[in-house]
């Protein structure tokens, strides 16, 4: 906003990136350091800084991918970005959290920013319908969590994560309800903020309205924070009363897993298709929340990696193609293979790597995390889980078959050096972390 | 170190060749897989030499989960590396003076196929063995799909699925036994050596049984092949049967019986009696068969029920005759296949009952597609006949009845394919004025080579037998 004064738009985005990058590299620099901030609000460690790496990365490419997306919209640029580096200050704070308050306060700040995103093309009945559906639901779920908040308050004294955790281990057999009531409608609003089946309804209408870039930004980012943030919550303060919670998360997962699959099938539109997909994949990534007692945190980060990844390249293509098309559909893809076969190319290995196909980091993260789903003895679930990824071929192909197996379009994409870039150093980095895996599969 | 050098060769020549264009990346992909030949020649006299020592590798790939890469190499993998490799030239060779859209991509997938499946029969770890059995479908698939025929859409996604299914189910079992296992390691030497608890290995068979069983494919697993075989080019159909399926027979001595023999052992009658019964159903399927290329699709469901039979009755000359038959179906097919091609490319029409008289016109390609059929029903002086014999006297020590009813394939194959001959081949010339050229030079070449293999490996077997029988003899006992 101080760059709109100044009548810097144009400089906005780059400095915006730099920035980010000073950011990636001072966070790295706290690896293994291990501090609290603000008297234990904050907790910055191993966990932290690796997570807060992706999304600064993930931040980074979306950044890099927005001055062509807002190309026609400069007015606006600077609420754009402002709103958006806010979403990431959210999802900073969820994943160092050391303190109740300060994850409200972060799944807050994330998704408030979110709501505006969401319905910020404010001349498209879609993405009005988008924000406001996002922002009454997401309300409704922050309340449930701030009430399951107080109610564990009132039932151990303190905020704090180790407290609680604490709380737990020494009151072991008398443990309040009120913990329990609290422990479990935090887990209700901590599944929808992960879209898990059966509070998944928003995700798809969601994606399909928000703008685009939004969406790309919505299923990475908002997907990994809302995963880690959970994931921190069952590891280090749920764990002993993990029990009571545990047979929610199964049927959570297990639904999951089969509602994202089963209706994505039928999608026609591709950002429905990659709703559908990414809550398939939270359906993945429930297992390790299933099996968080186990210290699942590597493969969490690992998946996270790969799915984001896979996710920004599939934009990174989808994203040019929507705005030549005019239409979001598959359909749009038709022909490309023939128009322009390196992106036809780029746009299956992206496909490939969200179906968990080897070489790409997919295959290693689905791996990961159904060995640690065994090793917590969770068979039916994994089988489940196995079944699922059967299904999911199928509808990662169709965009594969629409664009080599069907006659051409009219569509004329645009290459833009801003996507290729993104796109390429995000199928690299698929490819090079699914070969050579060890630095990220053992960093914790 | 060998084992790196035969799965760099491809590969490097597989990325290489995106940067031709045209006839070069023909020629280009023709000059490697002579190289890789020739690699594996030297590899081959290497093994004999100094066995498995210089192709070992063992490198740790991630510590968790604990990954390792270890390829390694015995006589069976010698020898499927041998077919894949010796397959792979004839296979581009008979490629030549086709037409062939975006041939730089189409032989780069080629080559990248070939290191999948170099990988596949090296591979001595569940996991990286699964990477390598994964690898070589995404490339097989974007053959058939991209300059498959008819349907090819619809057919080539149910072949991915239906075979992704089956890898997905192996997946599982691997899982599982990485997690029962006391070292947390899929190595084959310790699968092996620990298995899993019989009361696990009754299911875990199953989860196996259907990955290989898909991919072979085994009746009732068979449903995916025929429809792919006819829409995928000759190229790929010739990958596909002439090596893919040898993946799923190859692994059922590899990896299946190994590692869950209790499992096995428990439902060795019930999976023989589907392999036979597979035989004389796909027997009778094919004398219905009218489309050529089906009609071998459908043979080679018989055939390769017969080699799995032979591996099932788990005894030397079963297992021996399978190996045998593996090598010599897989020259024998692409022979096939390539025949089948030719008479499309000349005469437009896949139909049997549309084209005779062939010997009036190409009295060269005659006699040498004569050669195949009798290789691949079995007559003796022809390598069919060494493994089917093998095989069916592997499968009547097992039982008696059995190879009575495995035995009909081989009077059943006569009859659908010397019915296919006499008519497409002998018979009255259908067409008036029939432009048949004959036989080009890159055809001879390669139907010469096959009826060469296939009289040499017919009078002369026993360098397969001497490559094999030591490793099969400890898997028997």
């Amino acid at each position: 906003m101080l760059a709109e004064i100044f009548n810097l738009r144009k400089l906005i985005v780059p400095i915006l990136v730099i920035g980010l990058a000073v950011i990636f590299g001072l966070n790295l620099n706290d690896w293994n350091s291990n501090q609290a901030f603000f008297n234990n609000m904050l907790r910055v460690d191993n966990f932290s800084v690796a997570f807060s790496g992706l999304a600064i990365f993930v931040t980074l490419l979306v950044f890099i991918l927005s001055t062509d997306f807002y190309a026609n919209e400069q007015a606006h640029i600077s609420d754009y970005m402002s709103i958006l580096t806010f979403i990431l200050v959210g999802a900073l704070m969820m994943f160092s959290f050391a303190n109740l308050t300060m994850l409200f306060l972060g799944i807050e700040t994330l998704s408030i920013a979110l709501y505006i995103m969401a319905g910020s093309k404010r001349f498209d009945v879609r993405s009005n319908e988008a924000g406001f559906k996002y922002f009454l639901l997401g309300s409704f779920a922050s309340a449930f969590l701030l009430f399951g908040i107080a109610l564990i308050f009132g039932a151990t004294g303190t905020f704090d994560l180790n407290k609680i955790a604490d709380y737990t281990l020494q009151n072991q057999g008398n443990i309040s309800p009120l913990f329990y009531t609290g422990m479990v409608m935090m887990v209700f609003a901590m599944l929808f903020k992960v879209s898990a089946a059966p509070f998944h309804f928003w995700a798809p209408d969601v994606y399909e309205g928000a703008p685009s870039l939004v969406t790309a930004y919505m299923s990475t980012l908002v997907k990994i924070a809302a995963f880690a943030a959970f994931y921190k919550l069952m590891s280090a303060t749920f764990f002993y009363t993990f029990d009571k919670a545990e047979l929610i998360l199964n049927v959570a997962a297990i639904l999951t897993l089969a509602v994202g699959n089963l209706m994505a099938l039928a999608q026609t539109n591709f950002k429905r298709l990659l709703a559908y997909s990414g809550i398939s994949h939270a359906g993945y990534m429930m297992l390790l929340i299933l099996s968080a007692k186990d210290q699942t945190a590597g493969a969490l980060f690992y998946y996270s990696l790969a799915y984001a990844l896979s996710t920004l390249a599939a934009f990174a293509i989808a994203i040019p193609i929507f705005k030549a098309a005019k239409s979001e559909e598959i359909d749009s893809f038709n022909g490309l293979a023939k128009k322009n076969p390196l992106a036809a190319a780029a746009m299956s290995m992206a496909m490939l790597g969200l179906a968990g196909i080897p070489p790409f980091a997919g295959f290693l993260g689905k791996y990961y995390i159904f060995t640690e789903a065994l090793h917590s003895d969770y068979f039916k679930t994994t089988l489940v889980a196995i079944f699922a990824s059967m299904i999911g071929v199928y509808y990662y192909f169709k965009v594969i078959i629409a664009m080599y197996g069907k006659p051409e379009n009219e569509v004329k994409m645009e290459n833009s050096i801003n996507y290729q870039l993104v796109l390429w150093v995000c199928l690299g980095l698929s490819l090079f972390f699914g070969l050579y895996p060890a630095p990220i599969l053992n960093i914790f | 170190m060998l084992s790196l050098t035969l799965l760099s060769i491809p590969l490097a020549a597989s990325l290489l060749l995106l940067f031709t264009r045209g006839g070069l990346s023909r020629n280009l992909a023709l000059v490697f897989t002579l190289v890789q030949l020739g690699v594996t020649a030297y590899a081959y006299t290497v093994f004999n030499a100094a066995g498995a020592a210089p192709f070992d590798f063992l490198r740790n790939w991630s510590a968790k989960p604990f990954l390792n890469v270890h390829f390694s190499m015995d006589g069976i993998s010698m020898l499927m590396i041998i077919l894949s490799n010796l397959l792979l030239p004839l296979i581009v060779l008979s490629g030549y003076n086709r037409n062939i859209e975006r041939p730089h991509i189409f032989y780069s997938l080629m080559l990248f196929m070939q290191f999948a499946l170099n990988g596949v029969f090296i591979a001595f770890d569940g996991f990286i063995y699964y990477i390598f059995w994964e690898l070589a479908l995404i490339p097989i698939y974007f053959i058939s799909f991209n300059w498959g025929g008819e349907n090819r859409a619809q057919v080539t996604l149910k072949f991915f699925i239906y075979t992704l299914a089956g890898s997905l189910l192996m997946l599982f079992g691997f899982l599982f036994l990485y997690n029962g296992s006391p070292a947390h390691s899929l190595d084959w030497m310790s699968l092996k050596s620990n298995p899993s608890c019989s009361c696990n290995q009754s299911w875990l068979f199953w989860l196996f049984f259907i990955a290989f069983a898909i991919k072979i494919p085994i009746v009732p697993f068979h449903t995916w092949q025929p429809d792919t075989y006819k829409a995928a080019p000759t190229q790929g159909t010739m990958l596909l049967s002439g090596i893919m399926l040898k993946m799923g027979t190859y692994s059922l001595i590899r990896w299946l019986i190994p590692i869950v023999p209790a499992g096995f052992a428990e439902w060795q009658p019930l999976v023989i009696s589907i392999s036979v019964a597979g035989i004389v159903y796909a027997s009778i399927i094919a004398i219905m068969q009218r489309d050529l290329k089906r009609l071998f699709a459908y043979s080679s469901i018989a055939h390769v029920g017969l080699i799995s039979a032979g591996i099932f009755a788990m005894n030397l000359s079963g297992m021996q005759g399978s190996l045998v038959q593996m090598f010599s179906h897989g020259i024998n097919v692409v022979g096939l296949f390539l025949c089948a091609d030719i008479i499309f490319n000349r005469t437009q029409n896949p139909n049997v009952e549309g084209i005779g008289g062939i010997r009036l016109v190409a009295p060269q390609f005659a006699t040498w597609f004569m050669v195949v059929v009798l290789a691949s029903v079995a007559l003796p002086l022809t390598n069919g006949f060494v493994g089917e014999f093998m095989l069916l006297f592997g499968v009547y020590q097992y039982n008696t009845w059995l190879s009575f009813f495995a035995g009909l394939t081989v009077i059943l194959g006569a009859v659908y394919m010397l019915r296919m001959y006499q008519k497409v081949v002998l018979g009255k010339p259908m067409m008036e004025n029939m432009v048949f050229p004959d036989l080009y030079w890159n055809e001879k070449l390669v139907l010469i080579t096959i009826a060469v293999l296939i009289f040499v490996l017919g009078v002369y077997p026993s360098p397969i037998i001497e490559l094999t029988e030591p490793v099969l003899k400890t898997l028997t006992k």
